[in-house]
């Protein structure tokens, strides 16, 4: 096997996952079925599916928290395809990547502020001096629009679009080369999703951070990624840069999907049938 | 077309910490039968709470003012049966969620059946073969199977397509739907928009489609009206209300959206986030976000009023007419 470039940010080699049937008579499930990427460091990949297509279980696997049943995952060259066992090592995984979720309102510590949220991540992982880890902070809550109040509210005290600004403050944190972004616009309002989708491609902007976005909603993935990959089944369809396929999809599915997304002048299409046709 | 639905200067209070919350204010709007209406606006708009009004689903404590008329009867004057046959046959509701609106140990056929035995009086076993023609009229496949399962064995997708075959069951005048597809997938997505979208055309259904997509909203009806902090803002013919909006949030709403069709360097994002009713301020409530607001806006409230067939609630509607509707990117960036 070559080499990986050393500019690989995440490299995944025929990642598969299955579920073993807990019942008697159950099938096992194949979660994710020969997946390979190779996302550059400082790039942006979005992984797109709809539910069950096994892009969730991809990004577990390659944060470590899902062991994959065979295939390789190699971070920045280093292969962690093994899950970090020791404290050490989950801590060293956390150092390369980092994850902000879907629901700003659960992935926060009701009883932590911002500045104590990310003043502890700094601490654990043993991050420069008190002075140096309020410099720190201050630095990300520059980064992500917040000010001096709201940095140092409770989460129930800010809305939503500022408490996904403070996930994403935590996530950048310990400086990671990858930030796995699992539908993290998806639950804002629409004012709000447009503010945090330029919010992210300044963060990219100035900190070199790649992003791997996991994602069902096709314009959102239009606006943050450059390349794409399309699973179903667990499987990848297509792949490519975001914008050709959005505007050339070669897979059926892919069109399907496309098709699919509500835009000026669309109508829905039903693609079942009467079940019973009668017949004369 | 006749009047089915009718709202009049619909305000709603709630109490919270001690005093009544205003969570709606001045709210007027009508729907045809047969009609499709859609509301479109971000949390806290008051877009599920003048739904809620209709059915006089509002919380302990709610003071209300204004009118709601169904076919020329005021729903609030309603005694406890009129109500009862108001919500069983005249109006069917659809939620966002379909599993957190079904009962997890029992089955589909239980579920189906309960409103054509206790408000059509029927048999069960009619009530059986009924449910059944009812989800075939929805595309499910092998319905007499579909009766017997618990709605934990069911997709989302389908879920919700028994769902709307259970509302439309009691053959009601008016559907609510509240965010029917927003937990579904996009593909979902699309076939329960057609599946409702065809039964409502075939049947003459009106519809109040409550929903945070301007662009689903403009798919599926007729006419649009979007809400921001309890208020209507706009309300118009919905291909018009796309490339002529009248409104500053309006258009603001319809641009923030990144699109499937190209990449944009920023997105013109309004900064600030949606207010709440009791929250909006005393001038205009979207004044504080607006990128083309004026004194006048913070000190005086705007008047919903008709301008060219729309109805707005802005100042500055006319002069803003050719801005909105063409080059209110390069404005909007300009400002943020």
């Amino acid at each position: 096997m070559a080499t990986p470039e050393p500019t690989s940010a995440v490299r995944v080699e025929g990642l598969r996952k299955v579920f073993q049937s807990r019942g008697r008579g159950g099938k096992d499930v194949v979660a994710v079925d020969d997946v390979s990427f190779d996302l550059a460091k400082g790039g942006s990949l979005a992984v797109v599916g709809e539910s069950g297509s096994g892009k969730t279980t991809l990004a577990r696997m390659v944060l470590g928290l899902e062991h994959p049943t065979s295939g390789r995952i190699l971070l920045a060259g280093t292969d962690r395809t093994e899950q970090p066992r020791t404290s050490a090592a989950r801590r060293e995984r956390a150092r390369e990547i980092q994850i902000v979720f879907q629901d700003p309102y659960r992935s926060l510590d009701p009883r932590q502020s911002a500045v104590r949220c990310i003043e502890e991540v700094l601490r654990v992982h043993g991050m420069g001096n008190a002075d140096e880890r309020r410099a720190r902070i201050a630095e990300l809550m520059d980064v992500v629009g917040l000010d001096d109040r709201q940095a140092r509210a409770l989460p129930k005290a800010l809305s939503g679009g500022q408490r996904q600004r403070v996930a994403i403050a935590r996530a950048l944190a310990l400086k990671p080369d990858v930030l796995v972004l699992d539908e993290a616009v998806a639950a804002l309002d629409v004012s709000i999703q447009a503010q945090m989708l330029n919010l992210l491609a300044d963060v990219r902007r100035q900190t070199g951070v790649t992003y791997l976005l996991i994602s069902h909603d096709l314009a959102v993935v239009r606006q943050v990624t450059e390349d794409m990959i399309v699973m179903q089944r667990g499987r990848v369809v297509e792949r490519g840069r975001s914008a050709d396929i959005l505007d050339r999809p070669q897979d059926a599915y892919t069109r399907l999907l496309r098709d699919s997304v509500p835009r000026p002048g669309w109508k829905p299409v039903r693609r079942s049938t009467p079940t019973m046709e009668v017949t004369g | 077309m006749s009047t089915l639905l009718e709202i009049e200067g619909l305000s709603v209070t709630l109490p919270a910490g001690g005093e009544q919350r205003q969570v709606i204010h001045d709210v007027s709007l009508a729907i045809g039968e047969g009609e499709a209406h859609g509301l479109v606006g971000e949390s806290g708009s008051g877009k599920s709470m003048t739904a809620r009004s209709i059915m006089r689903l509002l919380p302990p404590g709610a003071e209300v003012q204004g009118a709601v008329r169904f076919d020329g009867t005021d729903v609030n004057s309603l005694d406890r049966g009129a109500l009862r046959r108001f919500r069983g046959n005249d109006v069917a509701m659809i939620f966002q969620d379909p599993r957190s609106h079904t009962n997890p140990v029992r089955t589909i056929g239980d579920f189906m059946t309960e409103a054509l035995c206790r408000n059509r009086g029927m048999g069960k076993r009619d009530a059986l073969k009924r449910a059944a023609e009812l989800l075939e009229e929805v595309f499910v496949d092998d319905p007499e199977r579909r009766l017997t399962q618990y709605p934990d064995e069911l997709s989302g997708g389908l879920l919700q397509r028994v769902m709307i075959s259970a509302a439309l069951a009691v053959e009601p005048r008016l559907i609510i739907a509240d965010e029917p597809t927003t937990a579904l997938d996009v593909t979902n997505q699309a076939e329960v928009m057609a599946i409702l979208d065809e039964l409502r055309r075939e049947r003459g259904l009106a519809m109040l489609f409550i929903t945070h997509d301007l662009d689903l909203a403009a798919a599926v009806c007729d006419h649009t009206s979007v809400m921001y902090a309890g208020f209507v803002v706009e309300s118009q013919a919905s291909e018009r209300l796309h490339d002529r909006p009248r409104h500053p949030y309006s258009a603001a709403l319809s641009h923030a959206r990144p699109s499937i069709d190209r990449t944009l360097d920023r997105l013109p994002a309004v900064p600030g986030r949606p207010l709440s009713a009791f929250e909006a301020p005393s001038g205009c409530a979207f004044a504080d976000r607006c990128p083309f607001k004026q004194t006048r806006c913070v000190e005086e409230a705007p008047a919903l009023r008709e301008l060219d067939g729309a109805m707005v609630r802005c100042h500055r509607a006319e002069e803003l007419a050719e801005t909105l509707a063409g080059s209110f990117q390069e404005d909007l960036s300009g400002h943020t």
